[in-house]
């Protein structure tokens, strides 16, 4: 049995913001198929009683000295913006036309 | 002069400091290399021919005044392009980013910099670090220097392939799963994955924030370790920085130089051998073995039961942290921007930035990430994977108590065809089985070249506990004395 369909993978392609193509989604589907049954392996694992891992290093809240140091200046952190308008990233609109209105 | 670009990165800044070349004439000479032979390689991204001679130009200037230099001062290095470069196009390997240039250094690379160091460009690799042979670059492949039909590793091929191909004596990458280690294997080249935390991930384009690990690759165990002293150490900026010093690598490489392992013990972990593995890579891990017997060195065997699940558990972690990390991508702060019509909203082009600039191995991963993560499945995949996390670091812990360092091929097989594993992605997974326990623990590994199969590169591996990254390069430096360098054919 399949461990992920068509239909899924077009959802998980939504939730990713990925407008992916027909043709892709044929071939995403097997692929991840595959993989999914692969790592699905962890599940023989008998783990119940066992503490996850987020992260190797064990340091928590980890705060800089509250002192100014020199950051980006606007047009630096600009610079590498698709569209810009008065000192700011411009975005498409966020709104659909008929809520905006 | 006999020929720069074939001389070690401690046998170029010992004549530079000597005045006996000029830093400029060991930059002009790799540029040249560069020129000659990166059309076939195609290890760089972008060859920053100016800044590299002006920075050439600047230690020539403070070697005249006087100054001090560093141990490294002159020597050319090549940049993996997933860290940033102020004003040095930084791509990732991605169309999402083509023409960027960061407005900002990254550490390592603000570290390369004030050691004098010369930055010749940027290298290629698998679109954000994702894959194990550069076949997965928006940009094209890399050819290995030993068979130009053959991948050089990834992600980061470019790295290795530039080492291997005599344009840069010192290169830097960065590892996740084993793209510093694969790499330097199937190269027959040194590649160190420093200690989780020890080298700073600020200016690293982020793929998997708890795994992800910048560090040194070089064609010796020594410049390994001289490049990993320069990049490595506490850097305030990154939250996941281990506030301690870095280990002495360099004092470790040359009392391993020596060729006296007397007292040390070796473990060869039973769940990497064998399995999987191509007969001749297990014939060059073996007569190393022998080799390191013969050094002095104690070996046993050593059982990790839960590492047939360390490659199952990063590929439920690492798309996670990917498919989180990659939401930056969005088209409004860097990179593309696709189907802004004036129409489209935000969400639509976003969708159709992010599908025009990811290529397929990023795709799914993403997805891969937002299934694990999804609410109905968090607890099944990425909630076990963790847990799983948890056993490979106890296999790791119990081994440590009985043995110095654990050793292991680097990767089950030599370089392969290029187009040879793209249409079945799992096959090219395997290319990390066994590197990845490794990320999934934190500690530091080494891949050092020890023989060749079929007339192409073996790496061996060496894994040591958290911050004791001395002791790899101890029993590196002592294995390359016993075996030599591999020079590949002339290009």
């Amino acid at each position: 049995m399949a461990a992920i369909s068509r239909e899924e993978v077009a959802h998980l392609a939504r939730l990713s913001r990925l407008a992916v193509t027909e043709e892709e989604l044929d071939t995403f589907a097997g692929q991840l198929d595959v993989i999914l049954q692969a790592v699905a392996q962890v599940g023989e694992v008998a783990a119940a009683d066992i503490p996850p891992t987020s992260h190797s290093v064990p340091l928590t809240n980890v705060l800089r000295e509250d002192v100014v140091v020199p950051g980006l200046t606007p047009q630096e952190a600009l610079s590498g913006a698709p569209d810009v308008a008065e000192q700011r990233f411009r975005v498409p609109r966020i709104l659909d036309e008929d809520v905006a209105s | 002069m006999s020929d720069l670009t074939r001389m070690t990165a401690t046998e170029i800044a010992g004549l530079v400091a000597g005045g006996e070349t000029s830093a400029v004439e060991v930059t002009r000479a790799h540029l040249d290399r560069i020129a000659a032979v990166d059309d076939r390689v195609h290890a760089f991204l972008h060859v920053d021919s100016e800044g590299a001679l002006a920075a050439a130009r600047e230690v020539d200037d403070r070697r005249a005044a006087g100054e001090e230099l560093g141990p490294l001062a002159g020597v050319p290095v090549a940049v993996k392009d997933v860290l940033t470069t102020k004003g040095v196009p930084t791509t990732v390997g991605s169309r999402i980013l083509e023409g960027w240039r960061p407005p900002y250094d990254s550490t390592i690379v603000q570290r390369l910099r004030a050691a004098g160091t010369v930055m010749l460009g940027k290298t290629n690799m698998d679109e954000f670090a994702m894959g194990s042979s550069t076949e997965y670059s928006a940009y094209g492949p890399s050819h290995n220097p030993w068979d130009l039909a053959r991948i050089p590793g990834g992600s980061g091929g470019g790295s290795a392939a530039a080492l291997a191909a005599y344009e840069a004596p010192l290169a830097i990458g960065s590892d996740t799963g084993g793209s510093i280690r694969q790499p330097g294997a199937v190269t027959g080249t040194v590649g160190a994955k420093p200690t989780y935390g020890g080298t700073s991930r600020y200016g690293l384009v982020a793929f998997s924030s708890s795994l992800d690990t910048p560090g040194p690759c070089a064609r010796t165990v020594l410049d390994a370790a001289l490049l990993h002293q320069v990049i490595g150490g506490h850097d305030p900026r990154d939250s996941t920085s281990i506030p301690q010093p870095v280990p002495d690598v360099v004092a470790a490489a040359r009392l391993g130089a020596t060729g006296d392992l007397t007292g040390v013990r070796l473990g060869i972990v039973s769940e990497l051998v064998g399995e999987g593995a191509e007969p001749g890579v297990m014939a060059a891990f073996r007569e190393s073995v022998d080799a390191l017997a013969k050094l002095g060195a104690e070996i046993v065997e050593v059982s990790c039961p839960n590492f047939r699940y360390a490659l199952p558990a990063y590929y439920l972690i690492a798309p996670s942290e990917c498919s989180s990390n990659l939401a930056r991508f969005d088209g409004v702060r860097f990179g593309l921007r696709v189907g802004d019509d004036g129409n489209r909203s935000l969400e639509e082009v976003m969708s159709l930035t992010r599908e025009a600039g990811f290529g397929p191995e990023v795709k799914r991963r993403i997805m891969l990430g937002t299934y694990a993560l999804s609410s109905g499945y968090y607890e099944a995949y990425y909630g076990q994977a963790q847990k799983v996390r948890t056993l490979i670091t106890r296999d790791f812990t119990a081994a440590f108590d009985r043995v110095d360092a654990l050793i292991s091929p680097t990767t089950p097989f030599v370089a392969f065809p290029i187009g040879s594993r793209t249409s079945d992605p799992y096959q090219m997974y395997l290319a990390d089985l066994y590197t990845i326990p490794t990320n999934l623990y934190g500690g530091p590994g080494i891949s050092v070249p020890c023989g060749l199969s079929e007339g192409l590169p073996v790496g061996l591996q060496i894994m040591a506990p958290t911050m004791a990254d001395d002791r790899m390069y101890r029993v590196a430096a002592a294995l390359e004395s016993a075996v030599g360098t591999f020079t590949p054919p002339a290009l």
